[in-house]
C-alpha cells in the first residue's frame, strides 16, 4: 500500500529501461560498473585541472599567486550547492513516490555534499586572509554557506539517529527539503546584497570576466569534483543497499 | 444506557505483510470478523499482535495485502475508517493532568459519544472523577481508558492488551460491556493473554505464534546484493 | 471544533506551569547576563541589545518545545489525536498556535524590560517589540517542525540542529531592522521580509509537521 512495486523481476541485461534502474536490485550492478569510469574521469580531469590551475593560468594582476585557490574553491561551492539540490530532489521522490532507492541516493550524496561545504568555506578562509585580511566575515555569502553546512549535518544527525529506517528516510526527506529555500539565498546573496565578497565570475547573461585558461581550469576542476561526487556517491549506494538488504532480511 | 444498534458490514483482510523497524512481523495474515464478533489474538510477546492492532487503525501502513470494509476496501488516512474505529493501545491516551471528566468531555468534543456522566458511571468511575487522572491506580487508568472506548460508541474496538492492570472487578465489568458491545453489532479485535468470557458463537481465535512463515515478500528486490 | 483543542492546551499549561516558565526564565537570565559579561559601555550595548534579545528569544523558544509534543506523546494523547477524524493539520496549526500564547507572549511582555537595560531607545524598543511579535509566530512553527521531527528522542541537540538553521533568516531580518530603526533608516523592509518568512512558515510548516508526526507514530 505505501511502496510503489520494484521492477519486474528479470535479469538486469535484458530490461533497458531508465525506470527499472529504479530496483535496487538491478542499481547495484549498474552502479558497480559506472564506478571506475566516474573515478577515471575524475582523476583525469583533477590532474589537467590543477596543472592548467597552477602552471598554465597567468598571475593575477590584482591577487598575485594566491588567486589560485580559485580553483578549487568554487568547484568545491558548487558542488555543495548542487549536490545539496540533489540529496532533496531525491528525497523528494523518494517521499512522494515511495521508490525505494531514492532515499538511499540522498543519504549518499549528502557527506561528499558536506565535504565540499567544508572544502569551501576552508579555501574560502585561506583566499580571505591574504586578500581581505581576515579569515572569516560575517557576509552573506559566508554566513550562508555555513548553514548549508548546518544543514547537511542535520540531515546527516538525524538520519544515523533514527532507527527504523522508513522514519529515517522519510524524516530526512522533510529537513533536506525544508531546507532548500537556502540554497537560492546562497547564490543570489551577492546581487541582494552588497558584500565583500565578490561578484559571480561565470553568469549566464555575460562573458565571463577571466582569461580563458583560468577559465579552462576552472571548468576541469568542476568536471573533476562532479565525477569525484558521482563515484563516491554510487559506491556509497552500494553499501547502503547491502545494508538495506541485510535489515530486511532479518 | 442507550446504546447505537450498528451496521452488517464485515471486517476482512487479505494477505497482509507487517513490518515494523524495517523488518517483517506478519507474513500472509487473512481473516474475517462479522458484526457481532471478537477476533481474540493470542501469541508470546513480540509475535506482531500491537503491530496488527496497529495497522488495522491506521497508525501503521501495511506492507502489503488489502483491508476490507464490508465491500470496501479501506486505504491509509481514511477518514471514514477512522470514525467508525476505537482504539486502545499499551498507553491510556489520557492526560494525567486534567481529570477523568475533563479528559471525557474533551475527547467527546472531539469525537462525538454519548453522556460523559453515564459512561463513567457505567464504568464506576465516580467516586474519582474530579481528581487528576495523576492520581489515579493503574488499574483505575485503565477502565477509565477503557470507559474512553465505551464513550466514542464506535463499531470496531481495537484493543491491545485491554485488562492490564485490572483487578477481577474490573475484569468482570470489562467483559460485561464487551458482551453488550457486541449484542449491539459492534466488532472487536483484541489482543490478549487471557480466556475472553464472551459466548462461544461470538468469539474467534487467531494465534500468531503458530502462523506458517512464509517466505519474504513475492519478489526478492535485493537478491543481487 | 477546534476550540476545544485550544482550551486543552490552556487548561494544560496552567497546570503545569514550569514548562511555560522555564522557557520565560531562560530568556530573562541569558539577556541580563552579557551586560554583566560584557560590561557598563553604553554604547556597545545598544549596538549589540537587538541581537542579544533575539538570540535569547530563539534560544529560549528551543528550550520550550518539549512541551509541545512529548508529553503527549508520553500518555498515548497523540496517538488519539492522529486517529480522530479531523484533520491533522489543523490540530497542529492549534497546537502551534496555543504553544506560541504561552511560550512566545511572556518573552515578548519582557521584552521592554530587556530593552530598558540595553538602553534602545523607544523606536527601536518599539521595533523590537514588532520584530518579536512578527518573528516568534515564526520560530514557534519551526520549533513544531523540529520537534516533531526529532520525537521521542533523547538530548536536544539535534532538534536545535535541526531548527537553528532554519531560523537564521528572521532572525537575521528582525536584527537588520532593528539597526535600522536605530540609525534613523525604515526599517519596513526588513521588516516586509520578516513578514514573508511568517507567512512561508505558516503557509508550509503545519503540513511538514503533521507529515512528521503521523512518521514517529508509526
Amino acid at each position: 500500500m505505501n511502496m510503489s512495486p520494484a521492477a519486474p523481476a528479470t535479469a538486469p541485461h535484458i530490461t533497458r529501461s531508465w525506470r527499472s534502474l529504479a530496483s535496487p536490485r538491478i542499481f547495484y550492478p549498474f552502479a558497480g560498473k559506472l564506478i571506475p569510469w566516474f573515478a577515471t574521469l575524475a582523476v583525469i580531469t583533477a590532474v589537467a585541472g590543477l596543472w592548467i590551475g597552477f602552471f598554465i593560468a597567468p598571475t593575477d594582476h590584482q591577487q598575485g599567486e594566491v588567486y589560485r585557490i580559485i580553483f578549487l574553491h568554487v568547484p568545491a561551492a558548487w558542488m555543495s550547492m548542487f549536490l545539496y539540490l540533489l540529496a532533496a530532489l531525491h528525497a523528494g521522490i523518494g517521499l512522494v513516490f515511495g521508490t525505494r532507492l531514492s532515499p538511499l541516493m540522498a543519504r549518499a550524496l549528502a557527506p561528499t555534499g558536506a565535504l565540499f561545504t567544508v572544502i569551501a568555506l576552508w579555501t574560502g578562509a585561506a583566499w580571505g586572509k591574504p586578500t581581505w585580511g581576515a579569515w572569516w566575515v560575517w557576509d552573506a555569502r559566508l554566513t550562508s554557506e555555513l548553514i548549508l553546512l548546518f544543514l547537511y549535518l542535520g540531515y546527516l544527525g538525524l538520519v544515523s539517529a533514527i532507527e527504523d529506517p522508513r522514519r529515517a528516510d522519510n524524516a530526512g526527506a522533510i529537513v533536506l527539503l525544508a531546507g532548500v529555500v537556502n540554497v537560492p539565498i546562497i547564490y543570489f546573496s551577492v546581487q541582494w546584497w552588497s558584500t565583500l565578497h565578490q561578484g559571480a565570475t561565470i553568469r549566464f547573461d555575460a562573458a565571463p570576466s577571466m582569461t580563458q585558461a583560468m577559465l579552462a581550469g576552472m571548468l576541469l576542476m568542476a568536471v573533476a569534483c562532479w565525477a569525484y561526487s558521482v563515484a563516491v556517491a554510487l559506491a556509497r549506494v552500494r553499501c547502503l543497499i547491502t545494508e538495506r538488504a541485510a535489515l530486511e532480511r532479518a | 444506557m442507550l446504546r447505537k444498534k450498528h451496521g452488517e458490514h464485515m471486517l476482512s483482510a487479505r494477505s497482509l505483510h507487517c513490518r515494523r523497524g524495517g523488518r517483517a512481523v506478519l507474513k500472509n495474515l487473512d481473516f474475517t470478523i462479522s458484526p457481532g464478533q471478537v477476533l481474540a489474538l493470542h501469541g508470546a510477546n513480540g509475535s506482531g499482535k500491537t503491530s496488527l492492532l496497529r495497522v488495522l487503525a491506521g497508525l501503521a501502513p501495511l506492507a502489503s495485502g488489502q483491508l476490507w470494509w464490508g465491500e470496501q476496501s479501506l486505504q491509509p488516512g481514511d477518514a471514514g475508517h477512522a470514525a467508525r474505529m476505537a482504539y486502545l493501545g499499551h498507553q491510556n491516551g489520557l492526560s494525567t493532568e486534567l481529570s477523568a471528566t475533563e479528559n471525557l468531555r474533551f475527547l467527546q468534543q472531539l469525537g462525538g459519544g454519548t453522556e460523559v456522566a453515564a459512561t463513567l458511571q457505567t464504568w464506576d468511575l465516580l467516586p474519582v472523577a474530579e481528581q487528576p487522572v495523576r492520581y489515579l491506580s493503574q488499574g483505575q487508568r485503565r477502565r477509565l481508558a477503557l470507559a474512553r472506548v465505551w464513550l466514542g460508541q464506535r463499531v470496531l474496538w481495537l484493543l491491545d492488551e485491554p485488562c492490564a492492570a485490572l483487578d477481577s472487578a474490573g475484569v468482570t465489568m470489562f467483559d460485561a460491556h464487551l458482551s453488550q458491545h457486541l449484542e449491539a453489532g459492534g466488532m472487536a479485535v483484541i489482543a490478549t493473554h487471557r480466556a475472553l468470557d464472551v459466548p462461544a458463537s461470538s468469539l474467534q481465535r487467531l494465534d500468531l505464534d503458530t502462523l506458517p512463515l512464509n517466505s519474504l515478500l513475492n519478489e526478492d528486490i535485493y537478491a543481487a546484493c | 471544533m477546534l476550540i476545544p483543542v485550544f482550551t486543552r492546551e490552556l487548561l494544560l499549561a496552567v497546570r503545569r506551569p514550569s514548562d511555560a516558565l522555564s522557557g520565560l526564565l531562560f530568556f530573562i537570565l541569558v539577556g541580563s547576563l552579557f551586560p554583566l559579561a560584557i560590561g557598563p559601555d553604553a554604547a556597545l550595548l545598544r549596538v549589540i541589545g537587538p541581537g542579544v534579545v533575539w538570540v535569547a528569544a530563539l534560544l529560549a523558544v528551543l528550550i520550550s518545545l518539549h512541551r509541545l509534543f512529548e508529553h503527549d506523546l508520553a500518555d498515548g494523547s497523540l496517538e488519539q489525536w492522529l486517529l480522530a477524524p479531523r484533520t491533522l493539520i489543523g490540530l497542529v496549526a492549534t497546537k502551534v498556535a496555543a504553544h506560541w500564547l504561552i511560550a512566545c507572549l511572556p518573552l515578548i511582555l519582557v521584552a521592554p524590560l530587556l530593552a530598558l537595560q540595553y538602553g534602545l531607545s523607544n523606536e527601536a524598543a518599539i521595533c523590537l517589540i514588532i520584530t518579536l511579535l512578527l518573528g516568534t509566530p515564526t520560530l514557534a512553527l519551526l520549533g513544531g517542525l523540529g520537534a516533531a521531527l526529532t520525537l521521542g528522542m533523547r538530548g536536544q541537540v539535534l532538534q536545535a540542529l535541526i531548527v537553528l538553521p532554519m531560523s537564521v533568516p528572521p532572525l537575521v531580518f528582525a536584527c537588520s531592522a532593528v539597526s535600522a530603526s536605530q540609525q534613523g533608516l525604515p526599517a519596513g523592509p526588513a521588516l516586509n521580509l520578516l513578514g514573508a518568512c511568517l507567512s512561508l512558515a505558516a503557509f508550509l510548516c503545519p503540513w511538514a509537521t503533521a507529515a512528521a508526526l503521523r512518521l514517529a507514530l508509526e
